[in-house]
């Protein structure tokens, strides 16, 4: 699955790292709809968009309003596991892996796929509701970033993906 | 496959507040404060996932899938929302809550002396609720 392609990100050496292979079972990569990339502040380091019809709120809202949905919806979920003995607290924000964390919600509309990485990266894709488990894609692209952003050495933490 | 036990049900009314909690099996029960503040957070985050929607028409979230616990939301068109709380891969958790929604409007919307959007205390919706969730329960172990 092609998410971005190799030539528009910057890079000092020629690539000699090959990319990730793609996970078995991906297709052309059609039902993906959006794509958001967060990390640990709140800024929004990447978003795309595919197929975007309906634009409820200008970006800056959109993309607030986003973190602060997957923000309360892990503190809700640390909070509501029925499996684990200990109290959570709500309210408290909760270092990545801490707690039960969810990794898909779905409406009628769409559907989110969440992934959080150890550092605190978050991976959002939304795509058509009838879609599978997209953790695995998410994972890759996960390990795209690490291999061209995160490796890039003009790259600043925190800012933006160009 | 996975048995199909709810581990708990939520009953959220228009505003939001918490209007019925049952736990049938969780590792700790959650205590009265921090389930009317757990309701309250998932109305909330109900009307925002409709506001991030790509497409129009969306009516809030169905199903949050998470690595220990699948819930399980189902709105009616007057706005009340009943969730539960379960295994993960649960089957016929959305059949599951029609039921409990017909049995809403059969023991609480008809007992006269409800107020409405007050916490339910209806014997007989309890009897009831207690038997359908025995039942499946039973079902599912039996197979």
């Amino acid at each position: 699955m092609q998410f971005f392609g190799g030539g528009s990100l910057t890079s000092v050496a020629p690539e000699v790292t090959p990319s990730p292979a793609a996970p078995p079972g991906t297709g052309t990569g059609a039902n993906a709809q959006v794509l958001y990339v967060f990390n640990r502040n709140g800024v929004c380091l990447l978003y795309r968009e595919w197929h975007r019809p309906l634009h409820t709120l200008d970006p800056t809202q959109d993309h607030k309003l986003m973190f602060g949905l997957l923000f309360s919806l892990r503190s809700f979920t640390a909070k509501i596991d029925p499996t684990t003995a200990e109290k959570g607290n709500l309210g408290v924000p909760l270092l990545p892996g801490q707690g039960c964390s969810f990794y898909s919600f779905k409406t009628n509309t769409y559907k989110l796929n969440f992934m959080e990485s150890p550092s605190g990266i978050k991976l959002i894709l939304i795509s058509h509701p009838r879609t599978g488990d997209q953790r695995d894609s998410l994972k890759h692209i996960y390990n795209l970033y690490v291999e061209y952003v995160v490796k890039n050495p003009l790259y600043a933490p925190g800012t933006p993906i160009k | 496959m996975a048995l199909a036990a709810i581990y708990s049900l939520f009953i959220i009314n228009k505003s939001g507040g918490l209007i019925y909690y049952k736990d049938y099996g969780s590792a700790r029960r959650i205590d009265t404060n921090d389930s009317l503040r757990l309701a309250s957070l998932w109305h909330s985050m109900h009307a925002i996932s409709q506001q991030l929607s790509p497409i129009p028409g969306c009516t809030g979230i169905d199903l949050l899938q998470a690595h220990n616990f699948d819930l399980h939301c189902f709105q009616s068109l007057t706005g009340t929302k009943f969730f539960v709380v379960c295994e993960t891969g649960a089957q016929n958790m959305e059949t599951l809550l029609k039921v409990i929604y017909e049995l809403y409007t059969d023991f609480v919307l008809k007992n006269p002396f409800y107020e409405m959007e007050m916490p339910i205390r209806c014997e007989l919706f309890d009897l009831n609720l207690a038997q359908v969730i025995h039942k499946d329960r039973v079902a599912l172990l039996g197979r």
